[in-house]
């Protein structure tokens, strides 16, 4: 253990903030008035509000120390699988932080936005040229904001064609938000059973698709990290019954520069600029979800966009039948920044390489690993792979125990218990962005703890051990909700 | 390329391993029809220097910098952001973490985040809140989604016409595709929401929605609301793009507001075209398993240990799927981190000083504009925000303003057509009693 | 979790095959869940129950069971109205865990005394559990 990132540091403890401070302490430089004071309306005057006093040390210990106790991309590998749990390059952050474009209000005339614009612009242009994309929209906050887009736009197009159509094909595979966000635009969710190598078959899509189903929403490559080989098939089935077809792009770091999305037969699709384009989590945001779509569906992308006339750039309502406004401005665009800088300073060709090396790394894990865990679907992988617990089980080791150990080891556990048709799914998305002696790092470490969980198998049902806090009562936490302070 | 680590070495090695001869191999999966039959159409890679000085090319074409005073709001309020909140927040273990699922490693993340929802209850003055949501806007959207649920068989939401613009679209964005109806109340000329139709909608009706400050800086009379709303059998909806005012005047929470959400970009997040911006959202205890968003709740470790986790996961898509009270996944994480540092660098005895200080400016620039004849439209309390009317154009003097470096205040037609000669002004403590003078006197004089 | 011969179910209640259990009281019945339901739920932190004067036909769902991670919806194993809920799984879920074939669900007046004739027992329950 002694070569692996994994090992105890110095951890300071640290209250909640209300309780340290005094009452009168001020971190905040609050500039003197040069104005009189004025009468206040006494009968809407609020007291007192509870929040702590504390002085600028107080404040900058505090987050410091908390910040301590979080695993980052920074201090070591994150093997999440559909997470694409990138590096998020230092330079992006310098460029979301220009004081102009910082600076930038919204709801300003155009002219004085220009540079602003051009950038939304530009970027738009990029995210088209990556998926082969007809139009794209920037304002989803998130991808399942993106999905959402994209739902309304089925809904529209229907609409527009006087059709009513209610329900939606789902593989079994889907992420959780595709459902969720297909129920939102009155579609009910139909759900395809994968065939037994982890894909889609056209016979069984085939089989569901009628002129009541708008379509099908797909995940390409697949949550299994396999590459769906009938994709075309399924689009020109979902297209002969008039529906349409959605890409979830949440895996499109696999497939950059080598899959053309429109060609597959995708006609709206969202990215995760948070995953794909290497800006920051943020420990769960703000991220954005571009919607993109086809010739066809243009006229109902969110409004309003960004467009280059003979003035300069201007932020226009384009489609005639647009689903309108999805954010109160235009989506988290300090997040489309740092994506904007990542694409330029990787460059078409590093941007394919980017893909490649990912699916690279991941059958590297895959390829090292099988001989310890279980490979459910044993096909060529994208850029994840997915393993179960199921030689684990005779040693009553769970899926769960190793994912914890691996924190003692240096490690964030990969995604576990997804997808749902994988008992005990272990699901591993190396990203390019780790070098081989890092990944050789993290398989050393699971290799040993497959032999921990026959020689030890308590060890693992303890773990982690040497984390800030042990293993947290969850169903405490449910039953007797605790929510503030 | 200096985030790709691999050298042709290695990738042979590694090639070996999987028993591959090629990178090309790997995606044998994918069939020749899907494939590109080109590069990418994308500019030549920059490096690090090159991409700077891209960034300031398209900084020189703005007409706006760090200099400029912005005397407007309108949902983006230009107020100062202390040193403290970028550095803290930009610390590469908070910004660079994952979603906190595994608890024992993200402790930091998640009791921030208590801290932020705690923080956030106390302002609003609700009883819980949540991890936050994506802006202010799709919070409304979903607190009235929420509302519905909440009441069952009710259909229709009734939204005042003083709720921001943008933020009434967003509603209709996320209303298009279901049965319910949206129904918008009149404001009266001096910017108040008039609630005299709600009467005739009380069996279907389900929620109202009310901002307060609202667009036009005016604060609603919440109390008297919520009790009207409430006899309807309806829950009140209240909105706000100034969260600030919260420190001056009571809470929506306070005043019986059934769910508080609003944009809370003025605690810290730079302004930034609008994003990333930080949806807040709070509803009373009895709602909370219909409340949409992440949630960080306290418990004990196996040793008894106080430490949080992410909690009433089965509200939420990952579990509940279609049936789920919203698709909502991400939060705005880093923002409302954000807004916590700033929320606990103010204090209780700063957050009063400050939205004083900020009452203060704008009563300031509200007499000093009727003094050079012009109208201030918003009556009652109002917090940085009010409308004025002016007697003559006033297009060219706010040209001759920006020339200045001085954006003064919003066109108001374009959003309200009976609005046509008035424009909407926002101070912040950063708002010099100098310019308010320079501009007052321009006005005087045109 | 419980092997089928640890499971517990008293045999003067009839069962259905989506887990719920009735037991008759004149014109009621009380309504709760199987041993086997809860072992598989595992920890029950939220019980999800209808409200006093709601009409469910047999075979509806009437409310849901969450764990931390799951949720559960509970199916009618007969028509009729919901005449008192069990409040005390408001603020203790976990009591189903700990008996829950004590604590019941929900008293409902029934609609049809046949329908209980229609359940299982015991013995056909736990063959529907072995297949």
């Amino acid at each position: 253990m002694a070569d692996q990132p994994g090992t105890r540091g110095l951890i300071f403890n640290e209250p909640l903030l209300w309780e340290k401070g005094k009452n009168g302490r001020c971190a905040m430089s609050i500039p003197e008035s040069d104005v009189p004071q004025a009468a206040l309306p006494e009968h809407c005057r609020r007291e007192d509000v509870r929040f702590p006093d504390l002085a600028e040390l107080d404040v900058v210990r505090h987050y410091t120390r908390l910040s301590q106790w979080n695993f980052s991309i920074d201090s070591g590998m994150y093997p999440l699988g559909s997470c694409t749990m990138k590096y998020n390059p230092k330079l992006n952050e310098k460029l979301a932080a220009s004081p102009s474009l910082a600076n930038s209000h919204p709801m300003l005339e155009d002219g004085l936005n220009q540079g602003t614009i051009r950038l939304l612009y530009d970027l738009q242009e990029y995210l088209k040229a990556i998926t082969g994309m007809a139009g794209v929209s920037l304002q989803p906050a998130a991808g399942a904001q993106g999905e959402l887009a994209g739902m309304l736009m089925f809904a529209g197009y229907f609409k527009a064609k006087g059709e009513q159509r209610t329900k939606i094909l789902i593989p079994d595979t889907a992420h959780g938000t595709n459902p969720a966000s297909a129920a939102l635009c009155g579609f009910k969710p139909v759900a395809v059973k994968s065939g037994a190598k982890g894909t889609l078959s056209a016979e069984s899509v085939a089989a569901l698709m009628d002129e009541q189903t708008a379509g099908i929403m797909i995940t390409n490559p697949n949550t299994l990290g396999l590459f769906e080989s009938e994709i075309q098939q399924i689009a020109e089935i979902v297209h002969g019954k008039g529906g349409l077809v959605y890409g979830d792009g949440a895996n499109m770091n696999a497939v950059m520069g080598i899959v053309d999305i429109a060609r597959t037969g995708v006609d709206v699709m969202h990215l995760n600029l948070h995953k794909t384009f290497s800006t920051p989590h943020g420990g769960g945001g703000p991220g954005a979800g571009p919607v993109l779509c086809v010739e066809k569906l243009l006229p109902f992308l969110p409004s309003p966009m960004a467009v280059r006339n003979d003035d300069g750039y201007a932020m226009v309502s384009v489609g005639e039948h647009s689903i309108g406004r999805l954010h109160a401005f235009h989506g988290n665009y300090s997040v489309l920044i740092r994506a904007y800088g990542y694409i330029l300073s990787m460059g078409a060709e590093n941007l394919k390489r980017a893909s490649q090396y990912a699916v690279l790394n991941a059958n590297y894990v895959k390829s090292r690993l099988t001989d310890v865990l279980h490979l459910p679907y044993d096909s060529a992988c994208m850029h994840e792979c997915v393993f179960s617990d199921k030689h684990l089980q005779k040693h009553k080791v769970m899926t769960l125990d190793l994912a914890k150990r691996l924190i003692d080891y240096g490690y964030h556990p990969p995604t576990i218990y997804f997808p749902l048709i994988v008992s005990g799914a272990i699901m591993i998305e190396p990203t390019e962005t780790e070098c081989k002696d890092d990944i050789d790092g993290f398989i050393e470490a699971v290799k040993t703890i497959v032999g921990e969980a026959e020689s030890n198998p308590e060890l693992l049902h303890e773990a982690p051990c040497i984390s800030k806090v042990r293993r947290l009562d969850e169903t405490q936490a449910a039953r007797k909700p605790c929510l503030i302070g | 390329m200096r985030y790709l680590p691999h050298t042709e070495e290695e990738i042979g090695q590694m090639l070996q391993v999987i028993g591959k001869n090629s990178l090309e191999e790997l995606f044998s999966s994918i069939p020749e029809e899907c494939r590109r039959q080109n590069l990418m159409e994308l500019p030549k890679a920059k490096s690090e220097y090159e991409m700077l000085a891209h960034m300031n090319e398209l900084g020189r074409m703005m007409k706006i910098d760090g200099d400029t005073k912005f005397l407007i709001g309108a949902g983006s309020n230009d107020h100062y952001i202390p040193e403290l909140v970028g550095q803290l927040a930009g610390r590469s273990e908070f910004l660079t973490s994952y979603t906190p699922y595994q608890p024992e490693i993200s402790q930091g993340t998640l009791q921030a985040i208590f801290e932020y929802q705690t923080l956030t209850a106390r302002l609003l003055g609700v009883d819980v809140a949540n991890a936050s949501m994506y802006d202010g806007a799709s919070a409304l959207a979903e607190g009235l989604l929420m509302a519905i649920r909440l009441g069952k068989k009710r259909k229709t939401v009734a939204i005042s016409g003083a709720i921001h613009p943008h933020y009434r679209q967003v509603v209709h964005t996320y209303f298009q595709a279901t049965e319910y109806r949206i129904v918008e109340l009149e404001v009266d000329e001096h910017g108040i929401t008039d609630f005299s139709i709600l009467a005739e909608l009380q069996d279907d009706l389900a929620a109202v929605a009310v901002g307060s400050p609202n667009f036009f800086g005016v604060i609603e009379d919440v109390g008297s609301i919520a009790e009207n709303v409430h006899q309807l059998g309806a829950l009140l909806v209240c909105s706000f793009s100034e969260p600030l005012a919260f420190g001056l005047y009571n809470s929506p929470g306070d005043l019986g507001a059934d769910i508080v959400c609003g944009e809370g970009q003025s605690l810290g997040l730079a302004k930034s075209f609008g994003g990333a911006a930080l949806g807040m959202f709070g509803c009373k205890q009895d709602f909370v398993r219909a409340m949409p968003g992440r949630l960080v709740g306290q418990t004990n470790d196996l040793d008894g240990k106080r430490g949080f986790v992410l909690t009433l996961n089965t509200r939420e898509q990952h579990i509940r799927r279609e049936k789920a009270t919203s698709n909502i996944c991400s939060n705005q994480g880093i923002c409302a981190l954000s807004a916590a540092i700033y929320m606990s660098a103010l204090g209780g005895t700063g957050l009063k000083q400050l939205a004083r200080l900020n009452y203060d400016k704008a009563e300031y620039f509200k007499q000093q504009f009727v003094q050079s004849g012009a109208e201030i439209v918003s009556h009652g309390p109002t917090f940085n925000e009010f409308v004025v009317k002016f007697g003559f154009d006033f297009e060219p003097v706010r040209k001759k303003l920006l020339g200045k470096n001085i954006v003064a205040g919003l066109a108001l037609g374009a959003y309200y057509p009976q609005l046509a000669n008035c424009y909407l002004f926002g101070v912040t403590e950063k708002t010099s009693k100098d310019v308010m003078d320079m501009v007052a006197e321009e006005v005087q004089h045109g | 979790m419980k092997e089928l011969d640890e499971l517990i179910l008293p045999d003067d209640i009839r069962y259905s095959a989506d887990h719920e259990w009735a037991r008759i009281e004149d014109e009621f019945a009380y309504i709760g869940i199987s041993d086997f339901a809860q072992d598989q739920l595992g920890d029950i932190v939220f019980v999800d129950m209808p409200e006093v004067g709601d009409s469910f036909d047999q075979g509806d769902e009437f409310g849901s069971l969450e764990s931390v991670k799951a949720v559960s919806e509970m199916y009618m194993p007969l028509s009729g109205e919901v005449v008192e809920i069990n409040e005390d799984l408001s603020e203790s879920p976990e009591l189903l865990n700990a008996d829950p074939y004590e604590n019941w669900i929900i008293k409902i007046r029934m609609e049809d005394l046949e329908d209980y004739d229609q359940l299982l027992d015991a013995e056909a329950y736990l063959e529907s559990l072995e297949e």
